[in-house]
Parts: structure tokens; sequence; C-alpha cells
């Protein structure tokens, strides 16, 4: 046990900074930005801990990690235990680790942050999660014994995952259903390497393939089974993830321009098809010189990163609002903003222009002033007439926003969706309008986190785990 | 991983693969696609539905070499694997009867309008065959189209077998002599589907066609298939693939099937050069139209 700090000069302890790629070398590379905490910085980052009584980290969670717990099994050097304390409520820490917004929900509600800065709880979450997973020493939780209940997962996001993980180890037989040939959905098409390394995604998905959950891959639920015919075949429960599924456009001229890709494409073409290694993948992808990324979000950040990681010149955040707006993390703009992405804030484009063969070669703008409030809270952009302008451009990529994917709800009788098309659950039970049907994550909520996702998956896996317990008979 | 039953030449560029996925065949109908891989490394790639035998859950696709991947196709062996092949996709054709339905397939097209004409015919109606390709030798399916069809046209654009001239010329010759066509459904390449439709508008016989776009997923994700259909927006992957030919912006298809000729063409020169790989003869002295 490392020795503590009296209370009083803990407060003293500087956060500790995670070491990364410097900018200038990462922007050229896809390999992860931060290394990682090192012990030493873990254990003094461990240390600043007040070990509140109240909790208020745990309650910023939203799937209740024991916070001072992990963080003081840290403290006595047992990092495994400590990443085991993690996965008791949380299936992902290494991802988790890595993108959750740690900056608005745990460590915003840290005691320390009033007067100082919050524990680094975010970094102590990979820093165990990393060393459990390198060090080989994961081990399998306690399963309980068969309940002879079969559950059927949608999608195999990080709200599926969950699921799958805590009804696993309640002893409920798992199946994992996957539209693409790799599991993990967004974590795989949508977040790059440079920010969510595949391998540890990967690690996680074989975690669960040992502790029973079956995956079928390249299934699409709607297509090849619909949700009537999964019961037939003798699942007694159904979790519904499926993500945010269609790509919003901007519907303006010339958007079916070739070198204009929604981010789902452009993303999934660098993340899951690989096309950022040409050596060793197929799948083709346009490299732009002068990239446009609208919107600003985390996926716009994600957009315009790879954009100079496949040799952009020149990569322009668009974004009609200010930068006060924009709802990508600030560490996201931060990286964004040192590894030299330029922000036109303010400005909307409202029309491509394109060359003979239908590419892409400019875009025209106009500039934006921020007006009353809308219905998001957030000040409206209104144009400023006249104040269009041209920016040249062979690459643009589309990121504000999904609509829902209608493939289940189309096919499920009786499941009722909203005016959005986004399935309807009870928000603690995630119960839908069919018995035994459960959703969670984007498909309910319209994009969001990983975190959030994961949370609904949690209250998922306790309602259906009630459930198949009371009210399925075998 | 689905096993491939067999893998055989059927034209100098046409392959036509037969691959065991007994739960895919199951669902799948007329109209729909799959998307492949061939190995770990490889490009997903949406193939059209050219067969399904429900009793043997054996799905046919009919595959011309055109770059890379399709002639990495042709390298797997009977017995052999896919690395993953997820379907049925898209929306199955419209089938009822119409009375009398015409089926126009030039090229590839052959291919996916077989299952199409099967379905027409078992829901009751005539069914008119046309196909056609550049010469005899690209011809195929022939015997299997006759099976099906009521009548069947066949042309080749040089005169060496059967009508001399392109399939556009028989349909109009079929629509001036009076034919009461309820219906026509017409696949091929994108100039071939073009002129069809400009015909058949004057005609005012609904005619429908199926887009074959660059995809990644095929379940309306990645936006990658859009096409405009009467100046909309929709993504071939879960609206189509097939669509009303007459509202349909044939050049703008045509133009985004060319986004990645470039790299395309060197990936394909590359893979060639490559030694040790066993390529048929056709493959290994594959040309560029515009290379000959």
């Amino acid at each position: 046990m490392v020795e503590k700090i009296p209370k009083k000069d803990r407060m003293k302890v500087p956060r500790q900074v995670m070491p990364e790629q410097k900018p200038e070398d990462r922007r050229k590379n896809f390999q992860e930005v931060p290394y990682g905490l090192t012990e030493e910085q873990a254990l003094i980052e461990a240390s600043r801990c007040l070990e509140c009584k109240n909790i208020p980290c745990v309650a910023g969670c939203p799937v209740e990690v024991d916070i001072p717990g992990f963080i003081d099994l840290i403290l006595h050097r047992d990092y495994a235990a400590a990443a085991r304390k993690i996965k008791e409520t949380n299936s992902l820490p290494a991802v988790c680790g890595r993108v959750c917004p740690q900056e608005e929900q745990c460590e915003v509600v840290c005691v320390l942050a009033k007067k100082h800065q919050p524990v680094a709880i975010g970094y102590l979450e990979r820093f165990v999660a990393d060393y459990e997973r390198e060090h080989k020493l994961t081990r399998l939780p306690e399963i309980a014994p068969p309940t002879g209940r079969r559950v059927a997962v949608v999608g195999s996001g990080p709200a599926g995952l969950t699921v799958a993980g805590d009804l696993i180890k309640l002893g409920h037989e798992v199946t994992v259903f996957e539209a693409l040939h790799k599991p993990g959905g967004v974590l795989v098409y949508g977040i790059p390497e440079f920010r969510l390394p595949k391998k540890i995604v990967q690690a996680e998905c074989d975690f669960l393939a040992e502790m029973g959950v079956k995956f079928k891959n390249s299934t699409v639920i709607g297509k090849m089974d619909t949700v009537d015919e999964l019961f037939e075949q003798g699942y007694d429960a159904i979790f519904i993830g499926t993500g945010a599924g269609l790509p919003n456009f901007m519907g303006i001229p010339g958007e079916n321009l070739i070198g204009i890709y929604s981010a789902n494409e452009y993303l999934t073409r660098s993340n899951l098809m690989r096309a950022f290694d040409p050596d060793d993948y197929d799948t083709p992808i346009i490299h732009g010189r002068n990239v446009a990324v609208l919107g600003g979000g985390n996926t716009a950040m994600d957009s315009v990163r790879t954009a100079l990681r496949l040799g952009a010149e020149n990569a322009y955040i668009v974004y009609r609002r200010s930068e006060k707006e924009m709802p990508a993390r600030i560490e996201e703009i931060h990286h964004a903003q040192q590894e030299g992405v330029q922000f036109h804030m303010l400005t909307a484009p409202i029309k491509f222009n394109g060359d003979d063969q239908g590419r892409v070669v400019s875009m025209e703008c106009i500039k934006m002033e921020l007006g009353e409030p809308d219905a998001s809270g957030r000040r409206r952009p209104v144009p400023i007439e006249g104040s269009n302008y041209t920016m040249v451009v062979d690459l643009v990529v589309v990121a504000i926003g999904n609509s829902s994917n209608p493939l289940v709800q189309k096919t499920t009788p009786g499941l009722e969706t909203n005016r959005w098309g986004n399935i309807v659950a009870d928000p603690e039970t995630m119960q839908t309008s069919r018995k035994g049907v459960y959703a969670g994550g984007d498909i309910v909520t319209g994009g969001a986190t990983v975190i959030l996702a994961a949370g609904a998956g949690k209250k998922a896996a306790r309602a259906m785990h009630k459930f198949l317990m009371e009210e399925v008979k075998k | 991983m689905p096993k491939v039953l067999d893998n055989f030449q059927i034209s100098p560029l046409v392959w036509k693969m037969r691959v065991e996925t007994p739960a895919l065949v199951a669902k799948a109908k007329a109209g729909q696609f799959v998307i492949l891989r061939v190995n770990e490394h490889g490009e997903r790639v949406p193939m059209s539905i050219a067969g399904l035998d429900k009793k043997k859950g054996l799905l046919t696709i009919i595959y011309q070499v055109v770059g890379k991947t399709s002639a990495l196709m042709t390298t797997v062996p009977g017995g052999g694997e896919l690395s993953d092949c997820v379907g049925p996709l898209g929306v199955p054709s419209h089938v009822e009867k119409w009375g009398t339905a015409c089926l126009v397939g030039g090229g590839i097209g052959i291919a996916p309008i077989y299952p199409i004409a099967q379905a027409y015919k078992e829901a009751g109606n005539k069914v008119i065959t046309i196909i056609g390709a550049r010469s005899k030798d690209l011809l195929f399916y022939e015997e299997e189209h006759r099976a099906v069809a009521d009548e069947l046209h066949v042309c080749t654009d040089d005169g060496s077998y059967g009508h001399h001239g392109f399939v556009s010329d028989v349909l109009k010759k079929l629509l001036d002599a009076g034919s009461k066509i309820g219906m026509i459904m017409a696949i091929g390449p994108v100039p071939m589907m073009k002129v069809v439709t400009n015909l058949t508008r004057s005609y005012q016989v609904p005619t429908w066609v199926s887009l074959n776009p660059l995809m990644i997923d095929g379940t309306g994700m990645c936006g990658g298939c859009r096409v405009s259909i009467g100046g909309e927006t929709r993504f071939a992957c879960v609206d189509g693939p097939d669509f009303d030919g007459h509202k349909v912006d044939f050049d703008l298809l045509s133009k985004r099937l060319g986004a990645y000729r470039d790299h395309e063409r060197k990936a394909m020169k590359h893979f060639l050069a490559e030694p040790g790989c066993k390529l048929a003869d056709a493959v290994r002295d594959f040309k560029y139209p515009d290379e000959k």
C-alpha cells in the first residue's frame, strides 16, 4: 500500500498530465495520441482522491462505477483488482477510459474540482484496464449457473455489449447479432484508431466471447430474421441497440458530388475498412488536400483529424454556430487545434460546385451571426446577407448527425417509435411497447455518447433479468 | 465462413460462383443483393443475386472481372471460403401480375434478371426476355433464360450471334409492333439502362431499373450509395436497388461509379504484377477497354 498523504496536502498535489504524442508527429500517423499514465503517475494521481463520504463522482457516472473503491485498489498497487472492480458495473473500462466525457460526468462533480483540478478518473480507469490487459491478468468473472433463458442482442455497439456482458454473468444464454463483419459497432467503424485502438475493442469482445457470449456477425436483423422470428426461434427476450443509422445531409445543391462523404462513410472507410493503410487493405478513400468537415461534434473532430492524417494540407471545421456551442468534447477540440485544424466558426455552406467529372472543387459559404435561443437553448444562427464567399475544397465530410435506421422498426409490428423514428423505451427499464423487447443507445435517444449507451444497456440488462426470471417460465 | 461450392468461368471475363448460405438463401428474394468480402483485407462488394436454390441453400453470384476484388474472387476454388457474405439486402423486386412483362438484360445484367424472370413467371405473367452482349463469346445464361421466358430475344452489338444490334433496338421493335407490355425491368450497364428508359418513356410503359452504386455497409449507415430519383436523394441499399427508371439521374450514377477509377486501376495493375498468383489467362491479360 502506498502511504496516504494527509487530506489537506492532497490538494497540493497537481493533477497528472498524460503524456502524449507531439502534435507535429501525431498528425502524420494513426497511432493513439495519449500514451496513458505511467505507474508512478497513476499512484500519484490516485493519492489525490479525498475519499469523500458522499461519493459525488459515483453519482455522476451513468453506470455507477465504484470510483473511490477502484482508486483505493490502485493505492494498494493491485491494478488488476481495480480493473475488476470497475468491471463489476462497466463492461468496457478500456473503452470508457478513453472516450467518456469525464469532464461533464464523474470529474465535474469531484470535490477537488471546486478549487483545484479534479482527480483524473478517466486516466486512472484507462490505466488499470490497460494494465490488466497488457499483463494478461484478465480473469473471467464468476458466472451464475445457467438459467435456461435465451437473450438476443441486436447490434454490438456499446449498448449491446453492455447488455451481453451483464446478462451472461447472470447465467443467461446470450447471442449478439451484428450487421457488419466485425463486432463493436461505432467503436469499430466510427471512432478512429488514434482515439481508440481497434485491438482494444477486439479484446473487450473476445473477453465477452470467453464468458460465453455468441457473436453472429454479418447478420442484419430485419433482413435476415425479424424480431418476431427470433422469438419463434426460442429467444425469451430481445435487446435492440442498432445505433444512429442514417446519416443526415444538408439538402443543398451539389451534395452528391464525388468527394462529399457522410462522416459515417468517411470514418467507416478509414476505421473499419482500414483505408488509411493502403499497403495492406483494399478499400479506397479520397485523400483531400483541402478538406472541409461540416459540424461541431466529436464525429466532426474525428473526421477532420483523420483528414489531416491522410495528408490534408488544409483541414477545416466549418460550423454554423460559435466555438462555445460546439458539442464536441473540449479535449477533442484542443487536440484538433494543436494538430493544426483551422476553425471556421459561424459559417454555413450553401452550395457545392463540381468539375466536369462530378468532383467537388469548391464550396460556397455564408457567414452567420447568433440570434435568439432556439429549442435546444443555444442561440440560433442567422445568415448575414451578402457575406457569401467561396472556399476551395476537394473533400467535404458532412458530420451533422444521424437519423434512426428503420430496419428493425419497420419489420417489428407493435414497436412504438417517436416522430423521429426512434424507438420509444421506458427511461428506467428500457422496455419498449413490445413485451420482452428492450432498446437502448442511439436508436432510442438519437446521437449521444458511448457511456450513455452503456448506461442504457445497464438499465435494460437489469430489467431484462427481472423479466426473464419472473415472467419467463422454464 | 461461407463455403464456395464452385466457381467457374462462363465467358471470357465472367465467372459464376455458388455459395452455401442456407439461412441467407431461405430469406432472399429476386432483386435483392448481398455484400461479400473475399478476405480479411478485402473490400466489401455488393453483388446482385443471380440465382437462389432454396432446397440446397445455394446462392448464385455472377460477376465480371473489372478490378482487383473481382479478379481475386476468381481465385477462390470450389470448396474454398469467402471471408463473409451478408444479406439479403435491399428491397425485393416488386412482383405482380401485369399480363405481359418484359425483362431486358445487358452484359452482366443478364444474370440478375434471371431470378426476377422466374418470379414474374411464377406470378402468372407472360415473360418476354431480351438479353444482349457486345459479342457472342460474352453471352451467357441463354439456356437458363430460354427455360423461363415465353419469348426470348438474343442480340449482339457486333452481330456475331442473334439479332444484330442493341437490346433497346429489339425492345423498340416489340413496342412498335404493339406488344401489350405492362411492365419492363432493365438491368445492365448505366448507358444501356439510360437508353432503355429514354425509349420507354415515350411509349409510357412503366420501366424499373436496378442500380448498382458503390456501397460499404449496405444497411443505410454510410450513405455512399446515394442516387438521385426524381430530384430527391435516395440510398440504393435500403430504398432500392430497384427504382422507377424514368426518374433516375443516370449521369450522376455514372459519375459516382467512377469515384475511385484511378485507384482501382492502380490496384489492379499492382495485383496482376504480383508473382505467384494463379490467375486464369483472361484475367492475367486483363485490359481496360480504353487500353486495347
